[in-house]
């Protein structure tokens, strides 16, 4: 049965150790000398080579016509408050997307995982949309939904680009989504399955109090991964004409024929995404100790 | 062990600090003489142009640039014969609006596709003079309210819009200024599937390519007004050349004398419909 995620270990909770990874257990010097002897050797290689990539794209003659296109400081700082306001927009999108994203995907994985024939009707048509969205380029959808339903002119239903981008990317994700929650469904072992059916529950109660929990824990890293990957494509709402980052650098771009807004947005995108996978890195670790701890 | 550590960074700083150093590059200096043999060409011989990819009328005809037809290809041919080149010895490339302005050598001479000159721009690419003065129009639904606006402060409520790397964008937030802030579409045919999915009131683009778009690509729009070009500041087109291109004053040359033998507004007469009958917004 799924089991009530435990007190959080006093160590994971001191400091901000899932930065960088597991921590060296205390109490073995030897390891930890050795530690940071590899530290000081990853140190200086990394310096080493990051010397070097630095000199070959520093001394080369074209540098400076780069620079003044990409990493130009001056128009960093007249892009900054557009992107930015285009960058909290991204967020929002996000937010609303990830959040139907996860319970409409969760929706079509428990369809279909249902056994038996009563239920061939549902699963045919959630692997049906399955295959058909993921087959689909996500810019076509955006387009289609963004563009392609407002124009029906159909009554009651809105037309705004930004309501249809958000609803393409939750379309399109959805499908992904459903399949890794699947893969999380089928690696809890049959003998769950069974036993619960033979407790007396029904198919829906083996799904919802045995097999979801199990499975959605078991998944929690690649969700994670779907995570970063949506942070990003919520920019490609820009085709609609929704005024996020990306959009706006490529505004700035075209009025000036420079790059650096780019640059700008990919710093506010990384500064989003870096902590998300350094988290689902520190969580499927811990989770890797705690199984190793509970067979053991 | 850790001598050669220290050694190591030692040299790595080294190293760094020579990449900080000077690097600047030569730009070549331009020839005087305009005789094709004294021009650095991309391609010996031949003037290299390009455009977009695709073009659109009345600019270009049926997306071909070698036909002559469409003001800008008829443009770039009168261009060339200016400075002596045969018709054969005229080859186009297509590029995007991006790998023309990116940093590095370009594959071509020079790039017309309705670049508007502005300061800005001019800091990373070179433009040559305006090869014409383009005015911004609006154009809505013809049975859309916004068709009876008559000031710049009655389009205030509407959401308008303009396609990317146009300047009706600035014109847009700069002098009309409207409550809400407008869309951005990445080309003309994206900007009209936002106004018929009734997302926009009202689109800016400049008067020719108005024209052609009430006309042939959303035939239920009409134009609503055209607007003043400022005369201390006018819009202008101009060709896009690789920055430091020692063929600007040539083609210049060339530009100033199709204007003053009156080519430029002859061709102009032909391809791009006159404004005269459209209403003028300037207040």
């Amino acid at each position: 049965m799924a089991e009530e995620p435990g007190p959080l270990d006093p160590l994971e909770v001191r400091g901000p150790g899932f930065l960088l990874g597991p921590r060296p257990r205390p109490g073995r010097r030897r390891a930890r000398r050795e530690g940071t002897r590899g530290a000081l050797i990853a140190f200086v290689s990394t310096l080493v080579f990051v010397g070097l990539a630095l000199w070959a794209i520093l001394s080369s003659d074209a540098w400076p016509a780069v620079q003044r296109q990409f990493f130009d400081p001056e128009s960093f700082r007249e892009v900054w408050p557009e992107v930015l306001g285009g960058f909290w927009l991204d967020v929002q999108m996000f937010a609303v997307a990830e959040v139907l994203i996860l319970a409409f995907a969760l929706v079509l994985a428990m369809i279909r995982s249902l056994r038996g024939p009563a239920f061939f009707p549902l699963r045919v048509l959630v692997i049906g949309y399955i295959d058909l969205i993921r087959g689909i380029p996500i810019i076509l959808l955006i387009l289609l939904l963004g563009f392609g339903v407002p124009a029906l002119q159909l009554a009651g239903v809105p037309n705004s680009a930004l309501f249809w981008g958000v609803t393409a990317l939750v379309v399109s994700y959805s499908a992904y989504t459903a399949e890794v929650y699947r893969a999380g469904i089928d690696s809890v072992p049959e003998s769950q399955r069974m036993s619960a059916r033979s407790l007396g529950l029904t198919q829906g109660q083996t799904l919802r109090h045995v097999l979801v929990p199990q499975a959605v824990r078991n998944v929690t890293p690649a969700l994670l991964n779907g995570f970063v990957s949506l942070q990003k494509d919520v920019a490609l709402v820009y085709i609609l004409g929704v005024r996020e980052a990306v959009r706006e650098a490529q505004i700035y771009n075209a009025r000036t024929f420079n790059y650096t807004g780019y640059i700008a947005a990919a710093v506010l995108f990384l500064l989003a995404s870096v902590p998300v996978a350094r988290f689902a890195d520190w969580y499927s670790e811990r989770d890797r100790r705690r199984r190793q701890a509970m067979s053991a | 062990m850790r001598l050669r550590l220290g050694m190591t960074i030692l040299l790595v700083l080294a190293l760094v600090a020579a990449a900080c150093g000077d690097s600047e590059g030569d730009d070549g200096g331009g020839g005087e003489s305009c005789a094709i043999e004294d021009l650095e060409l991309v391609a010996p011989g031949m003037l290299t142009i390009a455009t977009g990819e695709p073009v659109f009328p009345p600019w270009m005809i049926d997306d071909d640039p070698t036909n002559k037809q469409g003001f800008e290809s008829a443009v770039a041919y009168a261009i060339a014969t200016e400075m002596g080149f045969a018709d054969a010895e005229v080859q186009w490339v297509r590029t995007g609006f991006d790998q023309a302005i990116a940093p590095g050598p370009k594959s071509f001479d020079f790039n017309i596709q309705q670049y508007s000159i502005t300061a800005e721009r001019d800091e990373v690419v070179d433009f040559s003079d305006g090869y014409y003065t383009a005015s911004q129009a609006l154009i809505a639904y013809a049975d859309s309210p916004v068709q009876d606006a008559t000031t710049l402060d009655d389009l205030k409520p509407y959401r308008l819009g303009a396609a990317i790397g146009t300047t009706s964008l600035d014109f847009i937030e700069e002098v009309i200024e409207p409550d809400t802030e407008p869309a951005v579409y990445d080309t003309n045919a994206d900007a009209k599937a936002a106004f018929d999915a009734g997302q926009l009131d009202g689109l800016v683009l400049d008067l020719p390519t108005a024209y052609f778009v009430t006309a042939v690509e959303i035939e239920e729009a009409a134009i609503v007004a055209q607007f003043a070009s400022p005369a201390e500041d006018p819009e202008e087109f101009g060709l896009l050349f690789a920055e430091g291109n020692s063929l600007v004053d040539c083609v210049n040359e060339a530009i100033a004398a199709l204007e003053d033998e009156g080519t430029l507004t002859a061709l102009a007469d032909e391809w791009l419909t006159e404004a005269s009958d459209i209403r003028v917004i300037d207040e």
